[in-house]
């Protein structure tokens, strides 16, 4: 463990933290935000609550968009949008903006999934006793899908691990920035093999939280 | 009835839940049904076929009305139409007098809590415990929580539910779930209860549970229901009233017993002799020794009810009539309360005293069909 310096360490240390930074803001961002397009889209779906073709189609073309858009090129392509937002183009602030916006569209529609996976019956229940439109989505629609919300809040987590690497690019930081810039580009193997096991936990620990929490909300 | 009644408003509308009078600007019909159906149709394919064509119907109060038909008949459509879940594209809904189609958004919803719904599939809220999804429609109709703690305690027990009270849907049993979604259905005191195949996901013996709590109920608070179902045994079991659909009609119509005892149509005799086992088996015709020669053979079923079903029809016509009679089959069942005897007879004789002795069996009374041989 030789090549562990205190100032390695710290350099891991702080990499955790600015890869934590930006998936936890943009995840929140994204869940605050693709929840209400999620269930715009549900909503105004032809067999939908409310079925709106002319918001229905756009807004599915909109979110398709964002997330056939190669995260990479999203970054770069969105940099006067980045700055009017953060104030700056590079460093992590920077790079949270095109994280929330791809995992805002990611997340939407996988909160459309879950919403969709919702019993149709409940909702035909809850329309014969004469729930409202509003009513049917707080009471009915929300709290069934939330076991569905938060399996999907959790694959976003583990996707935006992944796309935080690449927020690097921008000057952003991170686990995977470290990774590249002094495991592969100065030749120290054991750097990268440390940024791989932490992801490869930091993963795992996500992924266990997010299905602890689904057990607990689900009564299936 | 005349085609398009005078707006009046009839006592019955008075009676709906939820101030309908107040707000009753709809035109109102001279009714005494609770629900009154005319002329419903509706087609979901544009050039598709019809799903109702044309059904009308009458349920009065207190009544619990069957309506069975084959999947696809249209009378999961038809039900759905009596609180308009499913809108029809013609034709007219009353319930107590109230016209459905001529109420806007939130009178329909409060129309809509005066008439209590039970789902094939439960339809409950799996993140909700038992009191709390019998709490829903206390909750989306504005009630305070102390209002809606006591009316809950004051439902569980109708249902036999209060050990249950804090469990989980997913901790229940499928009698007890359909017992949760009764009780759900009551909760805000409707007067109608309209059962969409309530039964159906149950094995014999809820259903049996089921359908006598539904009967139960429906004496304790003067309810009217209206149910489908694909399985005859649900209407003989607790129906007064009985429709057979087919392709979007109502084929035949009657009292129970009346239905089961005289089926008109081919559709209805096949679902009665579900119930009460009319068919013989052609394995056991074919075992029927042949009529000698100069005489004939008849295979018919022959339907005891009322007052000469105790009479010892069987002797009488062999004696009289000189004929030979084979009971091939034969059973008393009750309906409704009321005896009645089913019998398969093979009669052996001269055609001419075979064909007399089963229309005096007729001049009595009794239905005589002749089976096919």
């Amino acid at each position: 463990m030789s090549w562990l310096t205190p100032t390695m360490r710290d350099l891991l240390l702080e990499a955790l933290w600015e890869t934590a930074l930006m998936v936890g803001i943009s995840a929140a961002i994204a869940v605050v935000i693709g929840l209400p397009i999620a269930l715009l889209l549900h909503v105004t779906a032809r067999e939908g609550l409310s079925p709106r073709v002319w918001i229905n189609r756009p807004l599915g073309l909109l979110v398709n968009a964002a997330r056939s858009t190669p995260f990479i090129i999203l970054m770069v392509a969105i940099i006067p949008f980045t700055r009017l937002v953060a104030g700056t183009s590079i460093g992590t602030a920077a790079a949270i903006v095109p994280l929330a916006l791809a995992a805002t569209a990611f997340l939407a529609r996988l909160f459309e999934n879950a919403l969709h996976e919702v019993d149709k019956g409940v909702i035909e229940a809850a329309r014969a006793m004469g729930a409202t439109r509003l009513q049917i989505v707080t009471k009915v629609l929300v709290p069934e899908a939330l076991p569905g919300l938060i399996a999907a809040t959790t694959v976003s987590l583990v996707s935006l691990v992944g796309f935080s690497a690449m927020a690097g690019a921008v000057g952003g930081g991170g686990l995977g920035d470290l990774g590249i810039r002094f495991g592969y580009q100065r030749f120290m193997p054991e750097v990268m093999a440390s940024v791989v096991l932490i992801l490869i936990l930091l993963v795992q620990g996500l992924q266990s939280f997010g299905d602890w929490l689904v057990r607990r909300v689900s009564h299936r | 009835m005349p085609d398009l009644p005078p707006p009046i408003l009839s006592p019955a509308s008075t009676a709906l839940h939820m101030g309908a009078a107040m707000r009753d600007l709809s035109p109102a019909y001279e009714t005494t049904a609770a629900i009154h159906l005319d002329g419903l149709t509706r087609r979901f394919a544009a050039g598709g076929t019809l799903a109702l064509d044309g059904v009308s119907l009458d349920v009065a109060p207190g009544e619990i009305f069957g309506i069975v038909g084959r999947s696809g008949a249209g009378k999961s459509t038809l039900i759905r139409c009596v609180n308009l879940l499913e809108r029809p594209d013609a034709g007219r809904i009353a319930v107590f007098g109230q016209d459905l189609l001529a109420l806007d958004e939130p009178a329909l919803r409060a129309a809509r809590r005066g008439i209590g719904m039970v789902f094939q599939h439960f339809n409950l809220h799996t993140r909700r415990t038992v009191s709390e999804n019998i709490a829903f429609p206390l909750e989306i109709a504005g009630l305070s929580r102390a209002e809606i703690r006591a009316r809950v305690a004051e439902i569980l027990p109708l249902v036999g539910l209060e050990a249950k009270r804090d469990a989980w849907p997913a901790q229940l049993s499928g009698g007890q779930k359909q017992r949760v979604g009764i009780a759900r259905a009551l909760a805000s005191r409707p007067k109608i209860l309209l059962c969409d195949e309530a039964t159906s996901a149950l094995d014999p013996e809820t259903t049996a549970e089921i359908l006598e709590l539904i009967r139960g109920l429906r004496d304790r608070l003067e309810l009217t229901v209206l149910l489908i179902t694909h399985e005859m045994g649900v209407v003989k079991a607790i129906c007064d009233q009985v429709a057979v659909m087919e392709a979007g009609r109502i084929i035949e119509q009657g009292r129970v017993f009346d239905v089961f005892t005289r089926p008109d149509q081919p559709t209805t005799r096949r679902f009665v002799a579900e119930v009460i086992g009319h068919s013989v088996p052609p394995s056991t015709i074919a075992r029927l020794p042949p009529p000698r020669a100069e005489e004939i053979r008849r295979l018919a079923q022959v339907v005891f009810a009322g007052p000469h079903s105790t009479r010892a029809v069987v002797s009488e016509a062999s004696r009289d009539f000189g004929i030979d009679i084979n009971i091939v089959s034969g059973r008393v069942d009750e309906i409704a309360g009321e005896p009645f005897g089913v019998m398969a007879l093979a009669a052996y004789g001269p055609a001419a005293a075979v064909e007399a002795g089963f229309a005096w069996m007729r001049g009595l009374g009794l239905t005589v069909t002749e089976i096919e041989a």
